[in-house]
């Protein structure tokens, strides 16, 4: 297969970036995207110009390393996958192909397609602790927890942290990954504890790091890899509300 | 959660406004004297006016320092951006809204103060010695200017509603897999409706189906 490509070429933080057109030939159709970039920087080194720099880790969807909006949509037009899971069979042959960071604020550009996302490991930090046994494992089933929170906890926890939900929305909003945090533990016995800390720490963290407000219009479940749910978004404004009128209240 | 609570009682407030206007259908003798009860409130009325004026500016206010917010969290905007699942109306609230609130200026300028029509400060009043809402509303709604401006707005309006109607229980955390997506079309229906049921004044009265009646 054949491509054009238009690609954000930034060379640091601070300097001014731009789109660059590109073109590749004789791609299978069974290149996955990121791979369809590793020939690109191959061809790229051997003319001697300077390889194309996005961030990649496992490539199978697992560890939320991959940033890249293509063609206008977080981690491409196949939802859910990561970019990693994106394959070259699903775009029609001589297309003509957009590569963007994740274009948010608290995303500052590293290089290229290269984004500094520990602004959402600031926010998990905000969250604190969790009150824990530690030493040898418990007694298995010493701690019942309702199969469908055990459902809902899971569903939160595959969060992997990539930021598409942030770069997704019109208005570079981060609460679906602070959400799909917050749920988490509250719906488990062993969240309890640090609860209502937890939620306002992290949301005020979420609102000190410059992120916009969620205004409701889904983009952000729509790219999620790992199928994240809005509802989350709604737990945690519940959660929110109830905390925070507890503070005042002397709590 | 301001704007959720703020934007539920204009929404409560224009299903009332609805209800009211629509006694023009009924004749002259029901909406003037409808307005004349709202009038005999006396200060009760102007209690509501204030709460609604409150209620309307903390509206605007919150959401535009909002939008400000939300446009500084992307600085650079995408070369190319495609939706997936956002509606056109959720991603044109402030857009809708501002055309709306320019309408709101105009419609309290022209039935509210009457400053744009001098014949509605000296309409005689009716037999019953109401003020002549009827007419007024005749008189207004025959400029197809008016009418036009008055639809295009009440369509925004249906556009902003159609998002914010059901919006609002996700902002005061309540989402629920059977319900959300019930409460999203019931909301896109009652945005729908109230676009037709506001719309149907001017257009009726552009059709002439709605008429002056002169009373001796």
């Amino acid at each position: 297969m054949k491509f054009k490509l238009k690609i954000w070429r930034q060379d640091s933080a601070k300097s001014k970036g731009g789109m660059k057109r590109y073109e590749i030939d004789q791609v299978s159709e069974n290149t996955s995207f990121l791979e369809m970039l590793d020939i690109l920087n191959e061809q790229l080194v051997n003319s001697g110009e300077e390889p194309v720099a996005f961030d990649s880790d496992c490539r199978e969807g697992i560890c939320g390393t991959c940033s890249l909006t293509i063609n206008g949509e977080a981690h491409g037009p196949s939802h859910p996958a990561a970019a990693c899971q994106l394959y070259m069979r699903q775009f029609k042959d001589g297309e003509t192909i957009t590569v963007e960071p994740f274009r948010v604020r608290s995303f500052p550009i590293v290089k290229d397609l290269v984004i500094d996302r520990s602004a959402l490991d600031r926010i998990v930090q905000a969250g604190g602790f969790v009150s824990a046994r530690t030493g040898s494992a418990p007694e298995a089933n010493s701690t019942p927890i309702p199969k469908h929170n055990a459902d809902l906890a899971m569903e939160a926890a595959a969060c992997i942290g990539c930021g598409a939900c942030a770069a997704a929305c019109p208005n570079a909003s981060a609460m679906l990954f602070t959400s799909a945090k917050i749920s988490h533990l509250a719906f488990l016995p062993q969240g309890q504890a640090e609860r209502s800390r937890r939620v306002l720490g992290m949301v005020r963290q979420m609102d000190v790091e410059g992120f916009g407000n969620c205004t409701n219009t889904y983009e952000c479940e729509a790219v999620c890899p790992a199928e994240i749910s809005a509802s989350f978004i709604a737990k945690m404004n519940r959660e929110y509300a109830v905390a925070s009128l507890r503070e005042r209240m002397g709590e | 959660m301001i704007v959720a609570v703020t934007g539920v009682i204009l929404i409560l407030f224009v299903i009332g406004h609805l209800l009211g206007n629509l006694q023009i259908f009924l004749g002259p003798a029901w909406i003037n004297g409808y307005a004349e009860h709202l009038r005999d409130l006396g200060p009760l009325l102007w209690v509501i006016r204030a709460f609604l004026l409150v209620d309307v500016v903390a509206h605007i206010y919150y959401t535009v320092r909002l939008a400000i917010e939300n446009r500084r969290a992307r600085p650079t905007s995408y070369r190319r951006k495609d939706t997936v699942k956002a509606t056109f109306a959720s991603r044109h609230m402030v857009m809708s809204g501002l055309i709306v609130l320019a309408f709101i200026i105009f419609h309290l300028l022209q039935f509210s103060f009457r400053t744009t029509d001098p014949r509605f400060a000296i309409l005689p009043a009716d037999p019953l010695g109401h003020y002549d809402v009827y007419t007024m509303m005749v008189l207004g709604f025959s400029s197809p200017l008016v009418s036009g401006f008055y639809i295009l707005a009440l369509f925004l309006l249906a556009l902003h509603l159609s998002h914010g109607s059901s919006s609002f229980f996700q902002s005061l955390g309540l989402n629920n897999k059977n319900l959300t997506p019930r409460l999203a079309q019931g909301g896109r229906i009652f945005a729908w409706l109230l676009f037709v049921g506001y719309s149907s004044i001017p257009v009726a009265v552009l059709l002439g189906w709605v008429t002056l009646r002169t009373h001796s």
